[in-house]
């Protein structure tokens, strides 16, 4: 039998987005945001000591409209990898495996890091405006 | 490294559509199978046939309805099988979305067009037939047996009591359907260095087998960034497990094993 190249079959392209996979991939992506969130606290810092004029612009650039919706997305990444971080911790226990528990788990770490942003950013804008 | 889109040869084409027979059941019987089809011999990228088939007239298992199509519609429709019952594992195929037994899934579960492909990220044979031999070789590389160093007793066999053999009744029941493995995306990307659910879940049936004298060395066989650790606990393998058993927790174990001996 000639070897000719086999095409490979199809994958990402076909597979079905379930809770699994979707969460799996969103923990890696929101661990990237994380990362990049880092940097831009590290700017803010940055510019925190380099004296007033460079920390009135890095503030304006974080209370602006945009810098406002990247706090909200990284606070929401940020609750989302600390809850599903936890849910790998139960895993890497041994827990929690069945598939209707996993299933469950990840719908309420889901719902647990929407709730835990929006009280967070309640309790900031309430702060800031008192 | 991971490569998320299709090679040139590989991506897929639409291909010819098959009617409706002209004397339908009744009415509203007739469901669209949209199978994945690829003919190493004319050298083309693979493509998408349409056949439509009257459920009225077929059995109730995609499988039931593949067959159908070949008898019927179109005899070079390729795939294997054997059991019809879902104990051999060789109509494991990706349909609707999941990998899953054609001979196990009921036609009527699925809603819409029946879509059918090859298990996912696998080099073609025909149609839906993909080449596993690297994952037979996988399976083939965790030494599948009983190892031992002390002789039998003179008079009997090894015996096990009942708790110890439910520690292996499940990982036993694995058939090698490899729908687990190739619904991994880490065994995607990697499943040149990674073993795999199935690989692993059968590695962890011969961990837990109290007879074997070998965890030792299988241990140390498995503690490697990539043959076992490649595992991010995605979940795909059990979801897709038509055996309903477990590979996720199985790996999850096997790295405990591997953590507590350093302790």
């Amino acid at each position: 039998m000639s070897q000719v190249s086999r095409p490979l079959s199809p994958h990402l392209q076909v597979y079905r987005w379930q809770i699994s996979n979707t969460l799996s991939i969103l923990h890696r992506l929101t661990g990237v945001a994380l990362a990049l969130g880092g940097l831009a606290l590290v700017a803010w810092l940055l510019a925190l000591a380099s004296g007033q004029a460079a920390f009135a612009g890095a503030n304006g650039l974080l209370g602006s409209l945009f810098g406002q919706l990247a706090l909200v997305g990284w606070t929401f990444c940020f609750f989302y990898h600390l809850c599903n971080g936890l849910r790998h911790l139960a895993w890497d226990a041994g827990r929690g495996f069945d598939k209707a528990v996993a299933r469950k788990s990840g719908v309420v770490v889901v719902a647990a890091a929407v709730l835990l942003t929006v009280v967070f950013w309640a309790v900031a804008l309430t702060r800031v405006v008192a | 490294m991971a490569d998320f889109k299709l090679p040139a040869n590989s991506r897929v084409t639409t291909g010819k559509t098959h009617g409706a027979p002209a004397n339908v059941s009744a009415p509203g019987k007739i469901r669209q199978f949209r199978i994945y089809r690829y003919d190493p011999d004319s050298g083309a990228n693979p493509r998408i046939d349409t056949y439509a088939v009257d459920t009225g007239r077929c059995g109730p298992m995609v499988l039931d309805a593949l067959i159908k199509i070949k008898n019927e519609t179109d005899p070079s429709l390729t795939f294997r099988r054997s059991c019809r019952e879902g104990i051999c594992g060789s109509c494991a195929m990706n349909i609707d979305g999941v990998n899953t037994l054609a001979c196990t899934q009921a036609i009527a579960d699925i809603r819409g067009d029946v879509k059918i492909y090859p298990l996912p990220h696998m080099p073609v044979v025909k149609d839906l037939v993909p080449d596993l031999t690297n994952f037979y070789a996988q399976y083939a590389s965790i030494k599948p047996w009983l190892q031992t160093r002390t002789p039998p007793p003179p008079d009997r066999e090894r015996l096990q009591s009942k708790e110890d053999q439910e520690l292996i009744n499940s990982p036993s029941a694995c058939i090698l359907c490899a729908c687990c493995s190739t619904s991994c995306p880490s065994y995607w990307w990697n499943s040149d260095r990674y073993l795999g659910p199935a690989a692993l879940l059968a590695a962890y049936r011969w961990l837990v087998d109290t007879r074997d004298e070998a965890t030792g060395s299988r241990l140390d066989d498995l503690e490697d960034p990539f043959r076992l650790y490649r595992c991010h606990t995605i979940m795909n393998c059990t979801n897709a497990c038509p055996k309903d058993l477990n590979p996720a927790r199985a790996i999850a174990a096997t790295k405990r094993m591997l953590a507590e001996r350093r302790l």
